[in-house]
């Protein structure tokens, strides 16, 4: 087990390296690269850009450059935003809130009624609702988030009135039931991907587990099908999900961002939109750098997460 | 049970796997879209006579159904079914170029790495693993940023994000084909290690690579809906499905029939290839079957 945990540490460790390299690369060998933005202000003469240059260090060779801002970031120091020289990391974190409020609810929405579809398909398989289920699912995986969200507001906000149709609060209320109202419909929108995965999963899961041999015996020793299917099946059906959740990251964070822009969440995403808007690149690479890491992090947790409760599973 | 004949020879495995995806209802009913949305978009633009670009001032906003404009207009006065036809053609071009050129990197890549391991199919998925990591969006809004945007740009950054997938599935196949006798035959025969991957071993793992094509260009048009409605896509006066989008929820309360049409039409084309990827899957490949 610690062999499993400190081999999957390394791996994580050497692509966090691999991903920081690709991500500097990006930003750097870019035309424009970091000095575009102030290149672009008409009142900057050639020797103010040279300045600003040997300033930041732009003059120096790439992989010396490469190392400094690896050996900066490892310290928590992720350069300052070319905006209002806030540093970036406390940009990020002032709007990682309001994202991970939006993800967590979306995913408990997602789990909840993902699974349950999922184990009701697999235990009607090939019934109407099952049907409608597959066929459901795959429409919402094609239906582009934004646009759903458009829809969502026509029907929700201009049509019915119910909900609002953006931001996280009224201004001058904020109270949680103002909150909760902002959240239903952004959520709503985040979900539909999310549920129509996990929905997909689990059926294939609960499929796999409820065609063993154990569960035929489980039937054969007489026990009642609700003790079969919640103690014996869904149990050890349950246990793949939690690699699902670790797949779904970078999809929910993707997501994250659209439903962020279509319903102006003053989260993650519309920040990094924003940051694209002003070609403030220390925040851009910065929220780039960080999703990837909440990626790798994500899938490193649920993979010791899986080898700790599912002990079949010990390979390096 | 009597009357039942026994067919002694089987049929060929085009033709039953033929059966099997004719048997796919939805797979089917997906590449009948398909082909109706490419006749549509190829040809439409010439049997209307109104041009996607044309401004028409006076008749700015125009409902659906009221006079000549079928779709109606938008905020220019434009005609929507002309933009909707034409936009759909960019997606759609899109959407197969990106394929296209994601494949062709995937699959070299992942014949190298699968043909090699060691070393060098350790770098080149560390690599893929890596790229991986990036939320899609994330890194194709960050690439896009950097660029000049365009129809081009477009299509390269999507495939360019989309490449690394398709590397993964013939890493995967490729690694375990190399070990088969028709293999060892070809390299025993003296065949060099290039015709070896691209001649053998690639060609006998078409239908994942087929599989995952089509799912890659459900995936490219959903990718350029949304660089394109967040405005770093295609951009205007040339319509594309994302683009006209763009000023839509402005207009939601006023012009609601704006954002219908495009959405309809770029779920439709995604869903389409995703259910055609489905029955292929089912079709050539009945082990593949996920229940």
């Amino acid at each position: 087990m610690a062999r499993y945990v400190a081999n999957r540490l390394a791996q994580a460790v050497v692509l966090l390296v691999i991903v920081s390299a690709i991500g500097f690369a990006l930003l750097h060998l870019a035309p424009g690269g970091p000095l575009s933005q102030f290149a672009a202000s008409s009142q900057m003469t050639q020797e103010d850009l040279d300045r600003v240059t040997r300033q930041l260090g732009l003059d120096r060779p790439l992989p010396i450059q490469y190392l400094d801002w690896f050996g900066r970031m490892l310290k928590g120091d992720w350069g300052k935003s070319y905006r209002d020289g806030e540093t970036v990391l406390s940009v990020i974190s002032s709007h990682l809130g309001a994202t991970l409020e939006l993800m967590t609810t979306a995913t408990i929405i997602a789990v909840l009624l993902g699974c349950w579809i999922g184990i009701l398909g697999a235990l009607r398989r090939y019934s109407l609702f099952d049907s409608l289920a597959t066929v459901g699912a795959m429409i919402a995986l094609s239906i582009p988030t934004f646009w759903f969200g458009l829809v969502t507001i026509y029907v929700f906000s201009v049509t019915l009135g119910w909900l609002p149709a953006g931001n996280r609060e009224t201004v001058g209320d904020g109270s949680f039931l103002d909150l909760l109202h902002h959240l239903i419909a952004p959520a709503m929108v985040l979900a539909l991907v999310e549920t129509a995965m996990w929905g997909r999963f689990m059926r294939s899961s609960m499929l796999e587990v409820i065609n063993q041999d154990y569960i035929r015996t489980a039937r054969a020793k007489g026990l009642p099908e609700w003790r079969i299917l919640t103690v014996h099946a869904l149990r050890n059906a349950l246990l793949p999900m939690i690699t699902v959740a670790g797949l779904q990251f970078p999809t929910l964070l993707g997501g994250a961002l659209v439903a962020e822009t279509v319903f102006t969440w003053p989260g993650m995403g519309r920040l990094f939109l924003d940051s694209i808007g002003y070609r403030d690149y220390p925040v851009v690479m910065g929220i780039l750098m960080f999703s990837a890491i909440m990626v790798l992090i994500g899938s490193l947790i649920a993979d010791i997460l899986y080898a700790v409760v599912d002990p079949r599973i010990q390979v390096g | 049970m009597a009357t039942a004949v026994l067919s002694t020879t089987s049929p060929a495995p085009g033709q039953a796997a033929w059966r099997r995806f004719c048997r796919h209802r939805l797979a089917l009913a997906g590449a009948v879209i398909i082909v109706i949305l490419v006749l549509g978009s190829a040809f439409g633009p010439y049997l209307l006579p109104f041009d996607d670009t044309y401004i028409d001032i006076m008749k700015r906003f125009a409902p659906p159904l009221s006079g000549a404009h079928v779709l109606g207009t938008d905020e220019l006065g434009r005609d929507v079914l002309a933009r909707l036809m034409m936009g759909a053609r960019v997606s759609l071009s899109i959407g197969f170029v990106a394929m296209v050129m994601a494949m062709a990197v995937g699959i070299v890549v992942g014949a190298f790495a699968g043909f090699y391991g060691g070393v060098v199919g350790a770098v080149l998925m560390r690599l893929v693993d890596a790229a991986l990591c990036f939320p899609t969006i994330f890194l194709l809004l960050a690439l896009a940023a950097l660029t000049e945007p365009g129809l081009v740009t477009t299509t390269v950054l999507i495939a360019a994000t989309a490449w690394m997938s398709v590397a993964r599935v013939v890493e995967a196949q490729v690694r375990s084909l190399r070990e088969r006798e028709f293999a060892v035959a070809a390299l025993a025969f003296g065949s060099s290690n290039l015709r070896i991957m691209f001649r053998e071993l690639v060609p006998n793992a078409v239908a994942p690579i087929m599989v995952a094509a089509t799912l890659n260009v459900a995936n490219a048009i959903l990718l350029e809906s949304y660089l394109s409605y967040l405005g770093y896509g295609i951009q205007p006066p040339a319509a594309s499905l994302g683009n006209m989008l763009n000023n839509a929820q402005i207009y939601l309360t006023s012009a609601p029939w704006l954002a219908i049409a495009p959405g309809v039409i770029i779920t439709l084309a995604v869903t389409s290839f995703n259910f055609l990827g489905d029955g292929l899957r089912d079709a050539l490949d009945p082990r593949m079957n996920i229940p």
